[in-house]
C-alpha cells in the first residue's frame, strides 16, 4: 500500500489504552509520530493494546496517556500484572512515552484523595499522592529544558491533581521554568528511566516538540536494529512556530517557577 | 442599571456587570426574582447545544402563549442569569406580566449545581455530556455525579428532559423526583459507520463499560450496560426519520401520541438533538407538538450558530466550534455538503475557549482535510492549529493571526457566488461575527441578540 518504501526500518509502537487514556487528546502523539515517521522514512507499524488484549511479543516504542479516575482504577487493576513485562521492556530498552494518568500509573503507586492507594507497574521510581480537597489541580501552559541534551526546550499544557515525587533511581525528564511540574515544589517535570520517559505534558506533546519526537523515534529504531542509528534533522516550520507560540503563552499567563529545592 | 452604563462607555456587551453588582447588593436577589415567572423555570444545561436549544424552546413557549425570559447572550453564570432577572424587574423588584412570563435560561454545566437549589425549576433540560474545557470543569465524571447530587438533594419536582441516547445524561432519570421525558434518535440509518475518536462515557453508573450497538454522534447512540441491565430506554419524544442536507434537516417527529415533519433550517445531527430537546421541553410545558414544530421552522438560527450572512456577493456561514465532540459534528455538516469547500478556521485559547488547546488533536479533522479547497488558519493559536491540519495532511494555504486580515484574505480568496465557512471558537466566534456583520450591514451582537 505504502507508495515510498521506508529506507531507515519499521518500528514496532504499542499505543496502549489509547481508547480510554486519552482524555487530553494523548492521541496526537500518535498521530504525530506517524506523520514525522513517514517524512523521515521510518515505517510505523502500530498495536493497539487495550483492557483485556494480549500485549505483543515485541514493541520498540510504547505510548501511554492518561484518563479519567474511574477509568485509571481500571486500567491500574491491568497494569500490575502486566508490570513483569513492561519492566522487562523497560530494561531492554524499549522507548516510551507515558504522559500524565499513564505516567503516574507507571509509578510504584498512587494514593487517592480518599487515601486508598492504587499500585503501579513499577516501572518508573516514582510515587504520586493525590492531596484532597482543598489543594488546587495543576493545570496551565508549561515551558521546561529537558534533561535530555537533544531534546532541549519543551511546551505543553499540564492538568493533572497528583503530586509526583521522584525517588533516588528517578531522574526528572525536565526542569521546570513556567508551570508546576511533578509537584509544584521541586522544580523536576516527569522523569527517565533509561529510554522510558514519563511526563505531564500534554498539548499534545510530540506534535510541537520535535526533538523529543525524533529521540523516541531514534530509541525506537536504536532498539530493532541496534546499531547507532542518527536521524537526520528534517526541518518543520509548522512544528516550530507551534512550538514557539506555545512557549511565548506559557512565559506569558504560567507563573515562573520560583521553587527553591532544585534536587 | 449597570449594563446600560457598560454599554453606554462602549466597554463591550455589559451582560453581566450589572448581575454581579446586584448580587453584591442582595445575596438572595436569585430567589426573589426566580418565584417571579407565572409560568416557572425551565434550565437547559449540557455540553454543547445550551444557547439554540433555549433560543428554540424561547420561540416555542413565545409561540404558545407565553412570554420567555432569556439569558440570551451565552452569559450563563449566576450573574449572566441575575443580569436577566435584573433588566426584567421594574424599579419595585418585581417583574412586568409575570403571570404569562417563563423563566428560560441556559446554565453552565458546571455551574447548575449552585443554581439549582435557588432557581427551583419546572423543567430541567439535559442534553449531552462530552469532553470540553478540561482545564475548567475538570473530568466529566465529576460533572455527572455533581448533577446527581444535586438531583438527590432535592429542589421541588422539577421534569426532567433527558437524552435517552447519552448514557450519562440518561443515567440522571434514577434521581427523578418528578416526571422524566426522554428524547432520542430512532433512525439507524444517521448512525456512523466509523467509530469517532473523541468517546467520553464508556463507564456505566455501576462500573463496568458500556457497550454500543450504534453510535450516532461520540458515545450517543443505542447504548447497553451488560453488568447491571441499565439500557437505553424508548424516548416518548423522537424522530423516526432523519434526512439530512447540506443546510437543512428534514424529520418525522413523534411525541408520545402526536407525529409532525420537521423541516429544520439547521444541517448537521447535532441540530436534530437541539431540536428535539426543545419539543420535549415543550412537551414538558404542555405545548402541542404542531406548534413546537411550526415555532422550531420559522426561529432563525441562535447568535453565530450556523449562521448566515451575505458580504460582497460571498455567502458567509459562522459555525461555533469549542470541543472536539462538536468540531466532529460540525466536520460532519461541512462534509454533507457534498462540494469543495472554503473554510477560514480560528482557534483562541481565552477563558472562555479553553486555555488548553490540545482538544484538537481529538477532533477527527483528517475526515475534513480531502474536501478542503482553501484553509485559512487563524486566531491566537493560529500556528496551533495549522500545525494540527498540517499533521491531519493538508497545509494550510494561509495563516493569520489577526481576525481582521484573515478574514479579508478568506473572503477574497473564495470565489463570487461561493461559500465561506469560518469554523470558529468561542470568543474568535464573537470577534469575527461582529466584522463579518458589520461588513453586512448588522448592529454589534448585544443589541441585535437582545
Amino acid at each position: 500500500m505504502t507508495s515510498e518504501r521506508p529506507s531507515l526500518g519499521t518500528i514496532r509502537v504499542v499505543s496502549l489504552y489509547d481508547d480510554v487514556m486519552s482524555v487530553y487528546a494523548d492521541r496526537g502523539n500518535l498521530l504525530a509520530l506517524q506523520h514525522r515517521a513517514a517524512v523521515l522514512g521510518v515505517g510505523v507499524e502500530v498495536t493497539r493494546v487495550s483492557l483485556g488484549d494480549a500485549l505483543p511479543v515485541e514493541a520498540d516504542l510504547l505510548l501511554i496517556g492518561g484518563g479519567q479516575d474511574r477509568e485509571q482504577r481500571r486500567i491500574a487493576e491491568e497494569l500490575v500484572t502486566r508490570g513483569p513485562k513492561l519492566r522487562a521492556w523497560a530494561e531492554d530498552d524499549v522507548a516510551m512515552l507515558a504522559v500524565c494518568g499513564g505516567f503516574q500509573l507507571f509509578g510504584h503507586w498512587y494514593r487517592d484523595g480518599q487515601g486508598e492507594t492504587l499500585p503501579g507497574a513499577g516501572l518508573f521510581d516514582v510515587t504520586t499522592v493525590a492531596p484532597g480537597p482543598g489543594w488546587a489541580r495543576c493545570i496551565g501552559d508549561v515551558l521546561a529544558v529537558s534533561t535530555l541534551d537533544d531534546v532541549g526546550e519543551v511546551v505543553g499544557f499540564e492538568n493533572h491533581g497528583g503530586r509526583t515525587y521522584l525517588g533516588p533511581a528517578a531522574r526528572p525528564f525536565a526542569r521546570v521554568e513556567h508551570g508546576f511540574g511533578n509537584n509544584g515544589a521541586d522544580g523536576t517535570e516527569g522523569c527517565v528511566y533509561r529510554e522510558a520517559i514519563g511526563t505531564y505534558l500534554h498539548g499534545s506533546v510530540l506534535p510541537k516538540n520535535l526533538p523529543l519526537l525524533d529521540h523516541l523515534i531514534e530509541a525506537a529504531l536504536r532498539h530493532r536494529y541496534g546499531a547507532d542509528v542518527r536521524i537526520a534533522w528534517e526541518q518543520d516550520l509548522y512544528a516550530t512556530r507551534a512550538h514557539h507560540a506555545a512557549a511565548e503563552v506559557a512565559r506569558r499567563r504560567a507563573p515562573r517557577f520560583e521553587g527553591v529545592a532544585r534536587p | 442599571m449597570a449594563g446600560e452604563a457598560t454599554r453606554r462607555l462602549g466597554r463591550g456587551g455589559g451582560t453581566a456587570l450589572p448581575g454581579l453588582v446586584a448580587r453584591t447588593l442582595a445575596p438572595s436577589l436569585v430567589e426573589s426574582l426566580a418565584s417571579q415567572p407565572g409560568q416557572g423555570l425551565v434550565t437547559v444545561t449540557g455540553t454543547n447545544g445550551k444557547t439554540t436549544t433555549t433560543h428554540l424552546v424561547a420561540a416555542i413557549a413565545t409561540a404558545a402563549g407565553m412570554t420567555p425570559l432569556t439569558n440570551r447572550t451565552g452569559s450563563n453564570l449566576e450573574r449572566g442569569l441575575v443580569t436577566a432577572l435584573v433588566d426584567a424587574a421594574g424599579p419595585d423588584g418585581r417583574i412586568a406580566d409575570a403571570a404569562s412570563t417563563l423563566g428560560l435560561f441556559e446554565v453552565d454545566e458546571a455551574a447548575l449545581p449552585a443554581l439549582f437549589p435557588r432557581l427551583r425549576p419546572r423543567v430541567a433540560v439535559f442534553l449531552n455530556l462530552f469532553r470540553d474545557q478540561l482545564d475548567r470543569y475538570g473530568e466529566i465524571d465529576s460533572v455527572a455525579s455533581g448533577w446527581a447530587r444535586m438531583l438527590d438533594a432535592g429542589a421541588g419536582t422539577p421534569t426532567l428532559v433527558l437524552n435517552a441516547d447519552d448514557p450519562s445524561v440518561a443515567a440522571l432519570a434514577d434521581h427523578a423526583r418528578g416526571p422524566v421525558v426522554l428524547f432520542g434518535v430512532e433512525d439507524r440509518s444517521v448512525a456512523l459507520t466509523l467509530a469517532e475518536h473523541a468517546t467520553d462515557a464508556r463507564f456505566c453508573a455501576c462500573g463496568a463499560r458500556v457497550k454500543h450497538e450504534a453510535v450516532t454522534m461520540g458515545h450517543v447512540g443505542w447504548w447497553r450496560c451488560d453488568a447491571c441491565g441499565r439500557s437505553r430506554q424508548a424516548p416518548q419524544v423522537f424522530a423516526r426519520r432523519i434526512t439530512l442536507s447540506a443546510e437543512s434537516s428534514e424529520i418525522e417527529v413523534v411525541s408520545g401520541e402526536e407525529q409532525a415533519t420537521l423541516l429544520l433550517p439547521a444541517a448537521g445531527l447535532y441540530s436534530v438533538y437541539n431540536a428535539l430537546a426543545a419539543i420535549a421541553a415543550g412537551r414538558a410545558l404542555g405545548v402541542p407538538l404542531a406548534t413546537s414544530v411550526a415555532a422550531i421552522a420559522a426561529a432563525g438560527p441562535a447568535f453565530g450558530r450556523q449562521e448566515r450572512f451575505e458580504v460582497g456577493g460571498r455567502a458567509v456561514r459562522i459555525w461555533l466550534a469549542k470541543n472536539p465532540a462538536g468540531l466532529n459534528e460540525i466536520v460532519r455538516a461541512l462534509l454533507a455538503a457534498g462540494r469543495p469547500l472554503q473554510v477560514l478556521a480560528f482557534l483562541n485559547d481565552g477563558i472562555q475557549d479553553g486555555q488548553d488547546v490540545s482538544w484538537i488533536y481529538d477532533a477527527d479533522l483528517e475526515r475534513l482535510t480531502p474536501r478542503l479547497e482553501r484553509l485559512t488558519c487563524a486566531g491566537a493559536r493560529a500556528d496551533d492549529l495549522a500545525l494540527r491540519f498540517h499533521i491531519a495532511g493538508r497545509t494550510p494555504d494561509e495563516t493569520i493571526g489577526e481576525t481582521g486580515p484573515a478574514l479579508d484574505a478568506a473572503l477574497a480568496a473564495t470565489p463570487e457566488g461561493g461559500t465561506l465557512d469560518i469554523v470558529a471558537t468561542y470568543t474568535a466566534m464573537i470577534e469575527v461575527r461582529e466584522v463579518v456583520a458589520a461588513h453586512a450591514g448588522e448592529r454589534s451582537y448585544w443589541e441585535t441578540a437582545r
